[in-house]
């Protein structure tokens, strides 16, 4: 277990975007609740899988609902921290520490809030590795632990209980027309999960690898060296496309924003052209036609020069961005794991290939 | 039809006649510390003592560096009492949180959060605290502040908690001056509310310097219309930037590459701005300076603004020149060019001395640089050479040549070509590019709605029709109007497929 100090919460910040592939963004407000909490005097302290103990009780939480309302309502762990308290009510046990259920964009801070609230540590962990549109592509339940009984609360004084649900799918669903009610933005707190559970199914040291990306860009910036190579050039990662955003299609379906994104090549990939799709994150990129990467592997937007992380929902025509693909974890890429995340799931007539097998 | 635009900018204040697009008289004189003056100044010599082009002044134009020095140097700032509706939600995160320590000591006043607020859908949140309303206006006008800037939870779409505050306030304490968030627009609650903060602490300072641009224009007999150039490139009425003086931020970069478009008659190239201390580059797309990608702070507060994507290097006229070892700037004798150089009778070498050197243009006592060893002009000339082809070379966004027009006064230290730049483009007063930028600037008009289930072009022709609504009450010829922007954004994980749709429209001022 380790305290987190006061500047890795920005390198964490910038991990976490990187990490969201479009789907969450940098999240900049819930690095200043962070930092607000830090000044008060929290520290969130992080513990490493293999501290759990087998039986340790371990709460996995997020914010579920629209981006656009945490932007006016601002982030804040109450409703997910009463969220929690109805999950202990529920099964009449405390938890030891708390967990979030995807380290991409601003779900990677709320963990950290709750366990500074609450004053219990943060697993380094999560469910997805990256950021996904919906609860059934958590690890945990592609390796088929139940998603309920499954809390949600709101910053008033409304708490919602569903003990029990046929499947994942299902939680979600009748998930999201709840925190619709509640205004688009609920905490939420899955079913408890056990240390022998997350060292078993999580994907694991998942916060460690967010501020180790956000590390690297840091000092590449503070070099004055280029950021962008320094996330290409990590493990398990590679420069997909550098150019300019030439053309952003979006469509709402289902309460996805759904999209294509068209980039012109420049520097090494002048005249080339690369079409992203995204479905929230984004899904599948193609350079000349060509398949360069799809889901559940991660393809990630930057900012060419800053290489700050770019949203698929705020991507416009005009900016200049790296495009670069990450390995997604074993589990995303088991049969199991491709059957809930993988190309067939997001509608595509093709199988997945990891990208390390594509064309460079 | 004759109009004036006049650049107030912290080193000199420019200003052109102009009758449609042609020049007719143009000034560059020093910005004195006396704003009513230095304009005064400035019109009496373009107006020439002609008292017929008095009369025929259709409208004056001014751009100004005032308020963003304000926040910058953080001075004339008045304190604000801040009024945030959001409880129990938007809590979080308390106003002026991520603003710089002096400046947040300069404008934060009393600070209330208070239930109410609307959800996305136009529900409350809860019932907004009118009684707690009532007790903070009182507060307010016990603590003396003069301003006030209200922000309630997605004001943008429902207004309606921070128009009952704002008529509570008005009828416990009349005097303080509102700025309501919902009159700057945008969904964000942070970068709004910092934006009306900062309005709010501009008001003492836009209504004293609009008086001071008033006065000024009243003394020199002229009648028409003051505007005042916001950030966009477009103008407001004076009326309405002393309401909303945070829109006329970086009106500086903006005119001057307005001036260079419409000096040169190119829509599409890199315009470099040489002063006396840096060189401003910005890229022209359209007519109209490219946006900067990302957010932009202002004097270290963020908002929403999109400013210009400009980037300064130290190259300028005044820039220090050195030699053994041989060194260029960044230190800059800068409005002291004149006494300081060589050329001037001074001590200092300057880039203008190597630029009269080169023969790049006549000034002063070019005797004065007899003994300048040839070698050093070649190391200069190599320098402001390598440095500009390199400023050129981050602006661009294709390897394709473009070209590159000069701009200000030191615009003749830009080489002839320039690797990378097709031609390099030296126009006629280029020195007062932003007061012809200013002069010649329209009005522009924007809209952000959001709409459930209609189809995106319904959804679009009705927001552009309310975005040229606003454009001609704010002074547009309609017959002109173009669209500028149109922005359409379908939102994730909400019901009923709502698409926010904003658009910007900008037209020729009317006749």
């Amino acid at each position: 277990m380790r305290e987190l100090d006061y500047d890795e919460l920005e390198a964490l910040a910038i991990g976490a975007g990187v990490l969201g592939t479009g789907g969450g963004n940098h999240p900049h407000l819930e690095l200043m609740c962070a930092q607000a909490e830090y000044r008060r005097g929290r520290r969130i302290r992080l513990i490493d899988p293999d501290e759990l103990a087998d039986d340790a009780r371990v709460a996995v939480v997020c914010i579920m609902g629209a981006p656009l309302v945490t932007k006016e309502r601002l982030p804040e762990p109450q409703s997910i921290c009463r969220a929690v308290r109805l999950m202990e009510a529920h099964t009449g046990a405390p938890f030891d520490a708390i967990m979030s259920i995807e380290i991409g964009g601003e779900n990677a801070f709320f963990a950290m809030l709750v366990g500074m609230e609450l004053g219990l540590p943060v697993v380094d962990a999560d469910t997805m590795g990256r950021a996904f549109p919906e609860a059934q592509m958590a690890s945990f339940a592609i390796r088929g632990l139940e998603v309920a009984p499954f809390a949600i609360a709101d910053i008033r004084d409304n708490a919602v209980l569903i003990p029990r649900a046929e499947s994942a799918t299902r939680v979600e669903r009748i998930g999201r027309r709840i925190v619709v009610e509640l205004g688009s933005i609920a905490g939420t707190c899955t079913a408890p999960r056990s240390g022998a559970e997350v060292k078993a199914h999580a994907i694991l040291r998942s916060v460690s690898r967010a501020i180790a990306i956000g590390r690297s860009i840091q000092a590449a910036r503070a070099a004055g060296a280029d950021p962008v190579a320094a996330v290409a050039g990590g493990a398990q990662a590679r420069l997909a496309f550098t150019g300019k955003v030439e053309d952003v299609s979006r469509r709402t379906e289902g309460g996805f924003v759904r999209g294509t994104v068209r980039l012109a090549g420049g520097g090494a990939h002048q005249g080339r052209e690369m079409l992203i799709d995204f479905q929230n994150e984004f899904s599948v990129a193609r350079r000349d036609g060509t398949l360069v990467a799809s889901v559940p592997d991660l393809i990630t937007v930057l900012d060419e020069e800053s290489a700050e992380a770019i949203g698929a929902e705020v991507i416009r025509y005009g900016q200049r961005v790296a495009v670069i693909v990450l390995a997604a974890d074993p589990i995303m890429r088991s049969p199991e794991g491709l059957a809930v995340v993988g190309p067939r799931a997001f509608g595509y007539d093709f199988d997945y290939r990891p990208f390390e097998e594509l064309v460079p | 039809m004759k109009r004036i635009g006049i650049d107030v900018g912290g080193t000199n204040t420019d200003a052109v006649l102009l009758d449609d697009s042609t020049i007719l008289r143009s000034i560059k004189t020093p910005t004195t510390a006396d704003v009513t003056a230095g304009v005064k100044n400035a019109l009496a010599h373009v107006l020439g003592g002609a008292d017929g082009a008095v009369r025929d002044v259709r409208a004056v134009m001014i751009g100004t560096t005032h308020f963003t020095n304000a926040v910058i140097e953080r001075r004339g700032l008045s304190r604000v009492a801040v009024i945030r509706i959001g409880l129990p939600a938007a809590s979080s995160i308390p106003p002026l949180a991520d603003w710089p320590d002096d400046l947040r000591r300069a404008v934060e006043g009393p600070v209330f959060l208070l239930e109410g607020g609307h959800e996305f859908d136009g529900r409350p949140i809860v019932a907004f605290d009118r009684a707690g309303m009532r007790r903070a206006a009182q507060a307010i006008r016990d603590s003396g502040v003069t301003a006030a800037a209200i922000t309630a939870v997605f004001s943008p779409l429902i207004a309606d908690c921070e128009a009952e505050a704002a008529a509570i306030l008005a009828e416990v304490a009349p005097e303080v001056t509102v700025t309501l968030s919902s009159h700057l627009g945008r969904i964000g609650l942070i970068e709004r509310e910092n934006a009306t903060i900062l309005n709010s602490a501009l008001h003492g300072l836009a209504g004293r310097t609009v008086a001071a641009f008033r006065q000024a224009i009243a003394e020199t007999g002229l009648e028409g219309p003051l505007y005042l150039t916001q950030n966009d490139g477009t103008v407001l009425r004076a009326e309405e930037a002393e309401r909303v003086p945070v829109l006329c931020f970086a009106s500086g970069p903006t005119n001057s590459m307005r001036g260079a478009h419409l000096l040169s008659g190119l829509a599409d190239a890199v315009v470099l701005d040489v002063g006396g201390t840096t060189t401003d580059a910005g890229m022209l797309r359209a007519g109209f300076p490219r946006q900067a990608n990302t957010q932009v702070d202002i004097g270290g507060v963020r908002t929403f603004f999109r400013m210009p994507d400009v980037v300064a290097v130290a190259l300028g006229g005044g820039t220090v020149v050195r030699d053994e070892p041989f060194a260029v700037g960044p230190d800059s004798v800068g409005f002291r060019l004149l006494e300081k150089a060589r050329v001037a009778g001074g001590d200092t070498l300057t880039l203008t001395d190597i630029g009269v050197r080169l023969g790049l243009i006549e000034l002063g006592d070019a005797g004065r640089l007899a003994d300048l060893p040839a070698a050093l002009t070649d190391m200069a000339q190599r320098w402001i050479t390598g440095r500009l082809a390199d400023l050129v070379d981050r602006m661009k966004t294709s390897a394709g040549d473009l070209p590159v027009i000069a701009v200000g006064g030191g615009a003749f230290l830009v080489p002839d070509s320039l690797p990378g730049v097709s031609t390099v483009l030296k126009v006629e007063h280029a020195g007062v590019a932003n007061a012809v930028g200013a002069a010649m600037a329209q009005v522009s008009g924007e809209s952000e709605r959001i709409f459930y289930g209609v189809p995106r072009e319904r959804a679009i022709s009705e927001t552009l029709a309310a975005a040229r609504a606003q454009a001609v009450a704010a002074g547009a010829d309609e017959a002109t109007l173009d669209v500028l922007d149109i922005e359409d954004t379908p939102m994730s994980y909400i019901p009923g497929d709502p698409l926010r749709v904003r658009v910007r429209v900008v037209g020729d001022l009317a006749g």
